[in-house]
C-alpha cells in the first residue's frame, strides 16, 4: 500500500479544527434562535471563530504537501 | 504513462523575458519578473483606479460607482474600523484597512478570473511581507501611546494576575502576542490559497487524466473531477472573501488591542 504519511498525519489533525467549527456554528445557530435580531451581529463573530479555528486544519493541509 | 499529481512545485511559475538564476539554500531563486509580481502591479493599479473613480465625482446623488465604491468603503469602515477599533481613534487606520481589503481581495480573485488563475498570495514570500506591514503598525501604534515599557506590560500582563505564575505568563504571552500574531496571520492567508489552488489544480488535472488514459469504466470519474472542479471553484471564491475580510478584521483587533486603555 502506498502513500505518504503526511496525509495521515493530515487526517489526524483535522479532527479537531473539525470539532471546533461544529461547536462554533452550534452557538452560533443557537444565539440567532434564541434572539433572531442579533444575527448580523453574532454572524461577523461565527465568520471569525471560523476563520480561526479553519486556520489549523489549513496549515495542516498545506504543510502535508510541503513537507 | 503514470499521474504526477500536482504539488507546491507547480507554484513556482517561471519568469517572463530575461531573467538568472541562483541558488539560495538549496532552492532555485529566479532574478526576474515572474506572473505573480505583475499580478501584484495590476492589483494594486486596479484598487487605485476603483476606489479614485468612484470617489471622484463627489456628487451629492450618486450614480452607480460612486454608489458601490460608498457602499465597499462603508463596510470596511464600518463593520471593521467603527466597530472594532472604537469611534474615537478609527479614522487613523481606515485608510490603511479600506486599501488592505481590496488590495487583498482583488489578489485572492485573481485565483478565480480566467486567463490569469493564479492566487498571487499562494506564493509565501507575498503574505510574509503584509503580514510584516500589518505588525509593524500595531506595534508601532501601541508604543506611540503607551510607550515602550507601557505596550509591552500591556500585551504580555493580563489584567488582575499576580504573584509567581507571572514568570511563567509574561515569555508565554510575549511570545503569543508579539511573536506568533503575524506568522499565523500570514500563514492563514498563505495556506488557504495554496491548498485551495492545490485542491483546483488536482480535479482538474486527475479528471484529464482519467478521461484521457483511463480505462473506459473510469471514464466517468473524470466527468465526476470535473464536476467536483466546478464546485470547488465555488468554494474557492467564498474562502477568497472570507480570508481578505479575516485578515482585515484580525488587523483591526489587533490594532484595537494595541491601543486598549490600561485596565
Amino acid at each position: 500500500m502506498e502513500g505518504n504519511l503526511n496525509m495521515i498525519g493530515y487526517g489526524l489533525a483535522a479532527v479537531g479544527p473539525g470539532i471546533g467549527i461544529g461547536l462554533i456554528f452550534a452557538a452560533y445557530i443557537n444565539g440567532v434562535a434564541r434572539q433572531p435580531e442579533a444575527q448580523g451581529r453574532l454572524q461577523s463573530i461565527a465568520i471569525l471563530g471560523f476563520a480561526l479555528a479553519e486556520a489549523l486544519a489549513i496549515i495542516g493541509i498545506a504543510l502535508a504537501f510541503v513537507l | 504513462m503514470s499521474f504526477t499529481p500536482p504539488g507546491p512545485d507547480d507554484f513556482n511559475l517561471p519568469p517572463i523575458g530575461p531573467s538568472s538564476e541562483f541558488e539560495f539554500l538549496g532552492q532555485t531563486m529566479y532574478l526576474g519578473v515572474t506572473k505573480p509580481m505583475l499580478q501584484l502591479v495590476l492589483a494594486a493599479g486596479l484598487t487605485f483606479w476603483f476606489l479614485y473613480a468612484a470617489a471622484k465625482q463627489r456628487s451629492m446623488v450618486p450614480g452607480k460607482l460612486q454608489y458601490v465604491g460608498e457602499g465597499a468603503y462603508g463596510f470596511v469602515r464600518n463593520s471593521m474600523g467603527r466597530d472594532i477599533i472604537g469611534s474615537h481613534d478609527f479614522m487613523r487606520f481606515v485608510p490603511y484597512l479600506v486599501a488592505l481589503f481590496f488590495f487583498l481581495l482583488l489578489n485572492n480573485l485573481f485565483g478565480s478570473i480566467p486567463f490569469i488563475q493564479f492566487p498571487t498570495f499562494s506564493r509565501a514570500g507575498m503574505v510574509y511581507a503584509l503580514a510584516a506591514l500589518s505588525w509593524i503598525i500595531y506595534n508601532w501604534v501601541g508604543v506611540q501611546k503607551h510607550g515602550f515599557a507601557g505596550y509591552v506590560k500591556l500585551q504580555t500582563v493580563p489584567p488582575g494576575i499576580k504573584g509567581p505564575i507571572l514568570a511563567l505568563l509574561i515569555p508565554l504571552e510575549f511570545f503569543s502576542n508579539i511573536v506568533v500574531r503575524p506568522v499565523t496571520l500570514a500563514l492563514r492567508l498563505f495556506a488557504n490559497m495554496l491548498a485551495g489552488h492545490l485542491l483546483i489544480l488536482l480535479f482538474a488535472l486527475g479528471g484529464e487524466y482519467l478521461l484521457l488514459h483511463g480505462s473506459t469504466l473510469l471514464k466517468p470519474v473524470g466527468v465526476l473531477a470535473w464536476v467536483l472542479f466546478i464546485a470547488i471553484s465555488f468554494l474557492e471564491l467564498l474562502i477568497q472573501f472570507l480570508q481578505a475580510y479575516v485578515f482585515v478584521l484580525l488587523n483591526a483587533m489587533y490594532i484595537s488591542g494595541a491601543l486598549a486603555d490600561e485596565h
